[in-house]
């Protein structure tokens, strides 16, 4: 018998695992529709208040007019629904139910299914999308001029944002293997994000301070950027420095979950299994 | 007389029992107060600066000035401390029963079985948002220095419960559609989503969704119109227009609740 070689191994991995998870979210396309349009709530409130508060101020706000908004926050559901992965809250359900022992006697490092389920599970997520964004464009009349190179590198980016978050879930999640009394963390872990990754609110619009803020965080580069490089008039240069930063925060949080599961595994005592 | 009195009473009485219960067994875990009370204070920070976001680029939203929005907040916070206190547990526990086929126990008690499935459960830390949204409220009206008299505060209490009443009308509806479809626990993200609107007066939103957070979704009469009770918005036409609205949909759910009954068959049977 020859082996695969291990790369080959892992391409087949991330296949067989994206195809179960299309196949297995497909059938819940209702409840998978139903959640999808709850989300939709949220940035349609943004976008209506954001909305009134430029005709206010004759028509604009920062630069960004009712159509500019729309634009925004319409393909903000796009970019969420790239946001989406395996929730920290999960981790407590995985250790205290020992679901992590399964895992653990694996070849490959357990972030590799939750990747490749997830990455999956986007492409069922997409298609429910569509028909989505085409109604909240016929509603609110985005304004919207994309460049070839803004659709590219928006498409590298979305991926690049799922990354990202994956990661930091992931490590946020990994507390748990110290302490199960994470909601407060968990809560302001939240809290920081949506106030400065560009979720809220343009980040253009926010006061200088809050800006420099989330310059330093990770935050915007899994939200406001993808939306900015589709939406806004970056030239070529920011929109590859921006790719180039996501590649760094992606390295990074590789390396913290890395770091933080070789320590956190060996507090692991399986509950049961 | 008397014991026409005490049958009448006999559903009040069924609820008082049924909350001392539940209060007792979550007032055997403390912490969970601290808990609640970080969360809401985190959500009340949350809040605060988007609406300080929100005025820093606009003196007034749709005629509503900054204090008068701290109005519509801590109605936000009141109601959603009484939805998470009183009615959505004990909707999720009457759409896990309806699965599990656990929904039997109650059905075969000798009480109504819509009253009981309604009071079931309850959640008295969660009772800490009501709190957070009386001082919001309370610092509202202060800074707005609006001399709120008895008929102002009766119309603001008048509106809160009519508003309560319509909002668990609403959950009910929604649980009940376990009946037909089983696995709805995602409701639960549909509402907390479909909530947040009301963060903002109606008056906000174009026509066509103002109309659907006011008659599909009740949200206008349960915080909008109690917070123009206290901003000195609220006529006696709104106010008797949400009691009819009130009367309509209790009605509607009661009609609905006893359809729905009927395509229960159980699991244990």
């Amino acid at each position: 018998v020859t082996r695969p070689s291990r790369p080959r191994a892992l391409a087949d991995f991330y296949l067989t695992v994206m195809r179960t998870a299309v196949q297995e979210q497909f059938q819940y396309r209702a409840a998978n529709y139903a959640y999808t349009i709850g989300m939709v709530a949220e940035p349609v409130i943004y976008l209506v208040v954001w909305s009134t508060v430029a005709r206010a101020q004759g028509g604009a706000v920062g630069g960004f007019t009712p159509g500019a908004f729309a634009a925004y926050y319409i393909v903000w559901t796009l970019v969420r629904t790239m946001n989406i992965v395996f929730t920290p809250y999960g981790w407590e359900w995985r250790i205290r139910e020992g679901r992590l022992s399964a895992m653990l006697l694996w070849p490959i490092h357990p972030i590799h299914f939750d990747l490749a389920y997830f990455a999956g599970w986007k492409f069922v997520a997409i298609v429910l999308w569509l028909p989505i964004a085409l109604a909240l464009s016929l509603v609110f009349h985005p304004q919207l001029h994309v460049t070839a190179l803004e659709a590219a590198v928006f498409a590298a980016a979305i991926w690049g944002a799922y990354l990202i978050r994956s990661m930091l879930l992931w490590v946020l999640g990994m507390v748990t293997f110290w302490t199960t009394r994470v909601s407060a963390l968990y809560d302001l872990y939240f809290t920081a994000e949506l106030l400065l990754s560009g979720r809220l609110v343009p980040l253009a619009l926010m006061p200088a301070w809050a800006l420099g803020l989330a310059g330093a965080a990770p935050f915007k580069w899994t939200f406001g950027f993808p939306i900015e490089a589709l939406v806004g008039d970056l030239p070529p240069g920011r929109l590859l420095a921006g790719l180039g930063m996501q590649a760094l925060w992606v390295a990074a949080g590789a390396l913290l979950v890395a770091l933080v599961w070789r320590a956190g595994v060996r507090r692991y005592t399986a509950v049961n299994n | 007389v008397a014991a026409r009195a005490r049958a009448l009473l006999r559903p009040v009485t069924i609820a008082w029992l049924s909350f001392r219960i539940g209060a007792m067994a979550e007032l055997q875990y403390r912490v969970n107060f601290f808990v609640q009370l970080f969360q809401s204070l985190v959500a009340l920070g949350t809040a605060l600066a988007v609406l300080a976001l929100v005025f820093s680029h606009t003196p007034a939203l749709a005629g509503w000035s900054p204090d008068e929005l701290l109005v519509v907040v801590g109605v936000h916070f009141i109601m959603g401390g009484l939805i998470r206190t009183g009615i959505q547990p004990s909707m999720l526990r009457m759409i896990q029963d309806i699965r599990e086929g656990t929904l039997d126990y109650a059905l075969t008690k000798p009480e109504d079985a819509q009253l009981l499935v309604s009071v079931r459960e309850i959640r008295i830390w969660q009772a800490v948002d009501v709190l957070v949204g009386a001082v919001v409220l309370g610092v509202a009206l202060g800074r707005l220095q609006a001399a709120v008299g008895p008929p102002a505060a009766l119309g603001f209490a008048a509106a809160l419960l009519l508003g309560a009443v319509m909002i668990y009308c609403f959950w009910l509806i929604l649980a009940i559609g376990a009946f037909w479809f089983v696995r709805i626990e995602f409701i639960v993200e549909l509402f907390d989503g479909i909530y947040q609107a009301g963060r903002w007066p109606v008056t906000v939103y174009p026509g066509w969704l103002r109309t659907g957070l006011t008659f599909l979704v009740p949200l206008a009469f349960a915080v909008t119109v109690p917070a123009q009770g206290m901003t000195g918005r609220l006529n006696g036409r709104t106010l008797l227009a949400a009691a009819a609205f009130a009367v309509f949909l209790a009605a509607a759910t009661r009609w609905l609740w006893t359809r729905a009954l009927r395509r229960y068959s159980g699991a244990s049977a």
